[in-house]
C-alpha cells in the first residue's frame, strides 16, 4: 500500500529523477512560459518565418536560450513518459522494447533539434 | 517501488478533485510532449532552406492549429500550476493535509490566466481572419 502523502522512490536513479522532474519543473515554468507568451503573444505565430529565425538565432545568447529549454522540457517530458510506461504497463517484453524506442526517440529529437541550434 | 495500476483501476478509484488533478497532469504532459515533439521536426526544417521552412510554418495558420493552440495553451499551463503545487507540498509536507484547497486554488490561477490569453489567441478565428 501506497502511503499518504506519496514518500519520494528509494533508489539512486529514482531518487535523482524525482528530483530532477521537480528542478527542471521550476526552470521550465519560467522558461517554456516565457517561450510561449513571446512566440504566441508578443510576436505571433503568424509573423514566424525563416527571417524572423535568422534575426533572433543572430544572438548566440537566444540560441543557448534555446537549447537548454530543448534540452531540459524534452528530458523532463520523455523522463515523465517513461514513469507512465513503468506505472501503466506490465513489466516484460513489450515495456523493454517500447522504453528502448522511446530512448531512441529522445536521442533522435534532441540531435535534430541540437543540430538545427548549432548549424543553422 | 513503483506500483502498477491500470486506467480503469484508476477511474474506479474515485479519488475526488486531487485524483482528477493527477489524471490530467498526465494527460496535459504527454500532449506537451507530443507537441514539443512536432515542434522539433518542424524546427528542424530550417535546414532544407527558407521555402521549406516557411511552407511548413503555414500550416500553423489554419483554424485547425489555432484551436489546437489554445489546447496548448491549456495544457502547458495546467501542467506548470499543478506541477509547482505537487512541487511544494513534497518539499513541505505539512501542506498536504490542505491537498483538497490547493488543488481548487491551482483551478481558480489557472482559469484567470488560461481565459484572458485564450481568448486573445482566438481573436483572429472570432474576425474570421481564418
Amino acid at each position: 500500500m501506497a502511503s499518504y502523502p506519496p514518500a519520494p522512490p528509494t533508489g539512486r536513479f529514482e531518487m535523482y529523477s524525482w528530483l530532477f522532474m521537480r528542478v527542471s519543473g521550476i526552470v521550465l515554468l519560467v522558461m517554456a512560459v516565457f517561450h510561449l507568451l513571446l512566440m504566441h503573444y508578443g510576436i505571433g505565430v503568424e509573423q514566424l518565418n525563416y527571417q524572423v529565425v535568422a534575426t533572433r538565432w543572430g544572438s548566440p545568447w537566444w540560441r543557448l536560450y534555446d537549447f537548454f529549454l530543448l534540452l531540459l522540457a524534452l528530458t523532463h517530458g520523455m523522463n515523465g513518459a517513461r514513469i507512465l510506461m513503468d506505472e501503466y504497463l506490465r513489466a516484460g517484453g513489450w515495456r523493454l522494447v517500447l522504453k528502448i524506442v522511446l530512448s531512441l526517440l529522445y536521442l533522435l529529437l534532441l540531435v535534430m533539434g541540437a543540430w538545427v541550434i548549432v548549424t543553422f | 517501488m513503483l506500483e502498477r495500476t491500470s486506467f480503469r483501476e484508476g477511474l474506479r478509484y474515485r479519488g475526488g478533485s486531487s485524483m482528477w488533478a493527477w489524471m490530467l497532469h498526465r494527460i496535459t504532459g504527454l500532449g506537451v510532449l507530443l507537441f514539443l515533439s512536432i515542434h522539433i521536426l518542424e524546427t528542424f526544417t530550417l535546414s532544407f532552406g527558407p521555402d521549406f521552412y516557411n511552407n511548413t510554418m503555414e500550416l500553423y495558420n489554419t483554424i485547425f492549429f489555432r484551436v489546437a493552440e489554445i489546447g496548448l495553451l491549456f495544457a502547458v499551463l495546467y501542467h506548470a500550476i499543478n506541477g509547482i503545487r505537487i512541487t511544494i507540498q513534497d518539499f513541505w509536507p505539512a501542506l498536504w493535509r490542505y491537498e483538497r484547497a490547493l488543488v481548487w486554488a491551482g483551478f481558480v490561477i489557472l482559469i484567470f490566466v488560461f481565459i484572458p490569453l485564450a481568448v486573445w489567441g482566438l481573436l483572429p478565428v472570432f474576425r474570421g481572419e481564418l
